[in-house]
C-alpha cells in the first residue's frame, strides 16, 4: 500500500493551501484602479496605442516628400 | 502494522477534509474582495479610436510552420524556430536574414534572444536547451559553437533569458518564486489548456490565452481573474498574447488565422487583424512598443504597426 507517500502528498497539497490561504490580498476595486492608474500613466509612452507618426515609427514607411 | 495503516488512513483522511476547508476559505475570502469588475472602474475611461494596423513586413524564409520567435532588445532583430529544424535570425527593418542554424531536431518549438544581443537559445524536441553565440563572421560554423545549457525530460516548450516565472500548464496558471522554487498562487479559471501567459508592464498581474477561445486578466495582489476577453463569434483557441507598452492593449494571435486587439480595461474588441494564412502560433510586442511580431503555421512571419 503506498499509503505513506499519498499521505506526504495530501501533506504538500495542504501545506499549499495554507500557503495561499495567508497570502495577504487586495481588494478588486483597489487592484482595478491600479491597473487603470497605470494604463493612463503610461499611455502617451505607448507608441502602438497612440499610433506614433511615420516620422517616429521605423516600420511605417516614409511619407514621401516631392518638389513642387 | 494494522494499527499503522489504520493510523495512516485516519491522517489521509482528516488531510483531505483539512484541504477541503482551505479551499472553501480561499473561495470565500476572494469573493468577499470581489466587489466590482474592472470594466466597471474603466467605464469614465476614454474609449479608443480606430486603430489602423497593418502588416508592414513579412519574413518569409522557413520551409514549415514558425513555432516561435523572440525580439532583441535592439528592437529590430528577431529569432524564430520553426518546426523545419531551423532558426533565423532576422533584421526586421531590411527582412534580411543574419543568421541561420539548422538543428539537429525538427520542431524547434523555443527560441529566444539573450538581452546582450549576442546570443540565442533554443530547443524543442531534442529535450534540451542549446545556445548559440551570434557571430558575423563567416568562416565561424555557429553550430560547432553550441553549447548545451539544460537536458530535459520531455521536450523544451519555451525558454527566456529572463526569471521566467510563470508557467501555463494544462488549465492552471502557476506563479513561481524563483529563489525558492516555490508556487506561490495558482489561478484555475480556463476551462481549456492554457497556451501562453504573459506579465502586465506594471508586473502586477498577467494575462493567459487558452485552447478555450478565451484570454483572461488575472491580477496577482488581488489574487484572482479580473477580466476575460472573449466573444461568442470566437471559437478558436488563443495561441500567443502580448501587451503593449502601456498595458492598455492585449494583442492575441488565434488559431483562427486572426489577431484580436482588446482594450485591457474595457474588455471589449478594439480590432481584428488579418494576413496570416494559417494559425498564429507565436506574438511578441517589440522592446520599444513601435510594433509587433506574429508567427505563423503558414511558415510566415509578419510585423505590424
Amino acid at each position: 500500500m503506498s499509503g505513506s507517500s499519498s499521505v506526504a502528498a495530501m501533506k504538500k497539497v495542504v501545506q499549499q493551501l495554507q500557503l495561499e490561504a495567508g497570502f495577504n490580498c487586495v481588494k478588486v476595486s483597489q487592484a482595478a484602479a491600479d491597473l487603470k492608474q497605470f494604463c493612463l500613466q503610461n499611455a502617451q509612452h505607448d507608441p502602438l496605442l497612440t499610433g506614433a507618426s511615420s516620422s517616429t515609427n521605423p516600420f511605417r514607411p516614409q511619407k514621401v516628400c516631392s518638389f513642387l | 502494522m494494522a494499527t499503522e495503516a489504520l493510523h495512516e488512513n485516519e491522517t489521509l483522511a482528516s488531510l483531505k477534509s483539512e484541504a477541503e476547508n482551505l479551499k472553501g476559505k480561499l473561495e470565500e475570502e476572494r469573493a468577499k474582495l470581489h466587489d466590482v469588475e474592472l470594466h466597471q472602474v474603466a467605464e469614465r475611461v476614454e474609449a479608443l479610436g480606430q486603430f489602423v494596423m497593418k502588416t508592414r513586413r513579412t519574413l518569409k524564409g522557413h520551409g514549415n510552420k514558425v513555432l516561435c520567435m523572440d525580439w532583441c532588445k535592439d528592437k529590430r532583430r528577431i529569432v524564430s524556430s520553426s518546426q523545419d529544424g531551423k532558426v533565423i535570425v532576422w533584421d526586421s527593418f531590411t527582412t534580411n536574414k543574419e543568421h541561420a542554424v539548422t538543428m539537429p531536431c525538427t520542431w524547434v518549438m523555443a527560441c529566444a534572444y539573450a538581452p546582450s544581443g549576442c546570443a540565442i537559445a533554443c530547443g524543442g524536441l531534442d529535450n534540451k536547451c542549446s545556445v548559440y553565440p551570434l557571430t558575423f563572421d563567416k568562416n565561424e560554423n555557429m553550430a560547432a559553437k553550441k553549447k548545451s545549457v539544460a537536458m530535459h525530460t520531455n521536450y523544451l516548450s519555451a525558454c527566456s533569458f529572463t526569471n521566467s516565472d510563470m508557467q501555463g500548464c494544462d488549465k492552471k496558471a502557476m506563479v513561481w518564486d524563483m529563489r525558492s522554487g516555490q508556487c506561490v498562487q495558482a489561478f484555475e479559471t480556463h476551462e481549456s489548456d492554457i497556451n501562453s501567459v504573459r506579465y502586465y508592464p506594471s508586473g502586477d498581474a498577467f494575462a493567459s490565452g487558452s485552447d478555450d477561445a478565451t484570454c483572461r486578466l488575472y491580477d496577482l495582489r488581488a489574487d484572482r481573474e479580473v477580466a476575460i476577453y472573449s466573444k461568442e463569434s470566437i471559437i478558436f483557441g488563443a495561441s500567443s498574447v502580448d501587451f503593449s507598452l502601456s498595458g492598455r492593449l492585449l494583442f492575441a494571435g488565434y488559431n483562427d488565422y486572426t489577431i484580436n486587439v482588446w482594450d485591457v480595461l474595457k474588455g471589449s474588441r478594439v480590432s481584428i487583424l488579418f494576413g496570416h494564412e494559417n494559425r498564429v502560433s507565436t506574438l511578441r510586442v517589440s522592446p520599444d512598443g513601435t510594433a509587433f511580431c506574429s508567427g505563423s503555421w503558414d511558415h510566415t512571419l509578419r510585423v505590424w504597426a
